[in-house]
């Protein structure tokens, strides 16, 4: 099935990621179609894997010590913008305008 | 925090003809599902229009700042109060190129709570991210435990006073649903003249135990004492220091109401309680707005509320654009948590990277409640007042230190506890740290008495003096004020008779009868 316009605007919101046009909507379509392969085999019964490590413990402990951080300056040099050693952002979050006022959306298709 | 339990804040609704919530009988057993506060005694008969009750169902979400010297996943210092992005690591940034290694503390002091709070510890639990944007998320998601979380399942009891004069206290139950490792994110501060904000991300990344506890309690008076029973259970294991207004322990409270046998209403959230006073008061407070709310024939929103302190009422948060997706995932840069006990483990392995359940238990130190029901068996005390020496910090100690230099007995020491040094403390606004009278002085003071040297009121006398802090001793103040009781018999005979002498007239009428 194709995916809706719907799904498309509601991911666009929430990862805001860019479709620009029907050849990036098609990319989406196809790499769903490749995912979708993995229906073929047969799960059922089948717990899902979290890691390939499996039950041999891995995760690294660290000690409860400092070592890092002191860092302001080095930190504040990619701001855009900054105050008095904050960074600086916008009032809230911006959301993208709704589909309908947007005239950006899927651009070329 | 008002004493008198539900009923008091129901009564308002039922003056209006609408019945308050509790009429007829609890069918629930008390620490399942709570039906209605009527635990007070007795059915409470349903109000003028003759309409069912509402129930009111309120559950918590409550995030404890883990008390240890780093970050959840960073090596960057955990503290209050210092110069902005000072504390920040570059994974705290979310800078390329950086990840997570999990802090050994954190992970115990999960352990501690969930064990503390009688929950079932997972031994494998894994990590996840939860996405949304905000300033001060850098990273656009937070590490938390969405899928399995490091423990289950547990229950948490708590104490009620159910009258004003805090004589009869009603044991309830909470369970807890889970307790999951998160962090936390850093601090915006709104500027609203500039149209910006400035982020400090000196909290992103500080440890998180987010305890769920499921919708069980009814009123705001049961949320507040459950979370200061959590709270105190939280300080003595140490895992977190859980101070309120230090932003470590937050809560936010899920409130929703039904009729009786119907099905769980919509519920709201309320977030921004900084206080448990403030927290009982939201609850209340939307609890009768929603109730209001249906009765007006109108419907509750889903939504998410601001307490307003000044106002004392909930409003809707701005910001909010409908119900969030946050594309869960599991963090691909943490293999699964896995925790042994005595049993599983393993031979050979690094003592550093192993942390045992069993070893841990072991090590737990006396909850509050255990505190308390030792403090009535040594003491001879009721339970409502080992409820008190625990609920003001430091005073279950002073109260041992001055029985230990006493003779009077503690259950006398214990009235001047709790009545006479406990008044002058909240008069003054002073912690017992700050109390201008030791444990030593009251001792002292209480030894007098004891040996009959002064009077009871006597004391009270010596007391306010004291309290002057002017370091002057009991004994001291007594012989300044002339206080002390007459010993002598033939002295106190001459006075008696003087005194029989000057009123002779009401003698002889009263010696016939």
């Amino acid at each position: 099935q194709k995916v809706s316009v719907e799904v498309l605007d509601h991911l666009e919101h929430l990862a805001l990621v860019d479709f620009r046009d029907s050849e990036g909507v098609e990319r989406l379509q196809k790499a769903i179609q490749f995912a979708d392969q993995l229906h073929v085999v047969n799960t059922d019964g089948v717990e899902p894997m979290d890691s390939v490590l499996e039950d041999r413990w891995c995760l690294y402990l660290r000690e409860d010590n400092v070592t890092e951080g002191n860092c302001t300056k080095e930190l504040l040099e990619n701001a855009r913008e900054k105050v008095e050693e904050y960074f600086v952002a916008p009032p809230g979050n911006i959301p993208l305008p709704k589909l309908e006022e947007r005239d950006s959306f899927l651009q070329g298709s | 925090m008002a004493a008198r339990g539900c009923g008091g804040v129901w009564r308002r609704a039922r003056q209006r003809g609408v019945a308050g919530p509790g009429s007829g009988p609890d069918p629930s057993p008390r620490g399942q599902r709570a039906v209605a506060c009527n635990t007070r005694g007795g059915a409470v008969p349903a109000g003028k229009s003759g309409l069912a009750p509402w129930v009111p169902v309120v559950g918590l979400e409550i995030h404890a700042q883990i008390s240890s010297n780093s970050k959840l996943f960073s090596g960057s210092q955990v503290q209050f109060a210092a110069p902005p992005n000072s504390l920040v690591s570059f994974f705290d940034a979310s800078l390329p190129g950086t990840l997570p290694v999990l802090n050994r503390r954190c992970v115990e002091a999960a352990v501690m709570t969930g064990l503390a709070l009688k929950c079932s510890i997972n031994k494998k639990s894994l990590f996840d991210r939860k996405h949304y944007f905000y300033a001060d998320l850098p990273a656009g998601y937070q590490i938390t435990q969405q899928r399995v979380p490091i423990a289950v399942n547990g229950s948490l009891s708590y104490s009620l006073c159910i009258d004003s004069k805090m004589s009869q206290m009603v044991t309830k139950i909470v369970r807890i649903k889970q307790i999951q490792l998160e962090q936390d994110s850093g601090k915006s501060l709104h500027d609203d003249t500039r149209s910006q904000t400035l982020v400090d991300l000196n909290r992103a990344g500080v440890g998180l135990m987010e305890v769920v506890m499921e919708p069980d309690m009814c009123c705001g008076e049961e949320a507040a004492a459950a979370v200061r029973e959590l709270q105190l259970i939280l300080q003595t294991l140490g895992s977190s220091q859980a101070v309120m207004a230090e932003g470590q322990l937050r809560v936010d409270a899920n409130v929703s109401v039904h009729r009786p046998g119907e099905p769980y209403g919509v519920r709201t959230e309320v977030k921004n309680i900084n206080s448990l006073r403030f927290l009982a008061k939201a609850v209340d407070y939307e609890i009768r707005r929603q109730i209001e709310e249906l009765e007006n024939g109108g419907t509750i929103l889903n939504e998410t509320r601001a307490f307003d302190s000044k106002l004392g009422c909930t409003v809707p948060m701005r910001d909010k654009e409908g119900k969030q997706d946050y594309r869960f995932m599991p963090e691909p840069n943490l293999p699964p948590l896995i925790l042994y006990d005595a049993k599983s483990l393993p031979a050979n392995m690094n003592h550093q990277q192993v942390i045992n359940i069993d070893w841990i238990h072991e090590r737990l130190p006396d909850l509050p409640s255990v505190k308390r029901e030792k403090l009535v068996e040594q003491y001879g005390i009721l339970p409502e007042h080992s409820f008190t020496l625990l609920n003001e910090d430091g005073l279950a100690e002073f109260f041992e230190s001055v029985v230990k230099q006493t003779q009077m007995e503690p259950k006398k020491v214990i009235g001047w506890i709790l009545n006479d040094l406990l008044s002058y403390l909240k008069q003054y606004s002073l912690t017992v740290k700050e109390s201008p009278v030791s444990s030593f002085l009251l001792a002292d003071l209480l030894n007098l008495l004891e040996k009959k040297e002064i009077s009871s009121t006597a004391a009270k006398q010596v007391l306010a003096e004291l309290w002057k802090g002017e370091g002057k001793t009991p004994l001291e103040i007594v012989k300044e004020q002339k206080l002390e009781l007459l010993q002598d018999q033939k002295e106190l005979e001459q006075i008696c008779q003087a005194v029989i002498d000057e009123q002779e007239n009401e003698v002889i009428m009263m010696v016939p009868g």
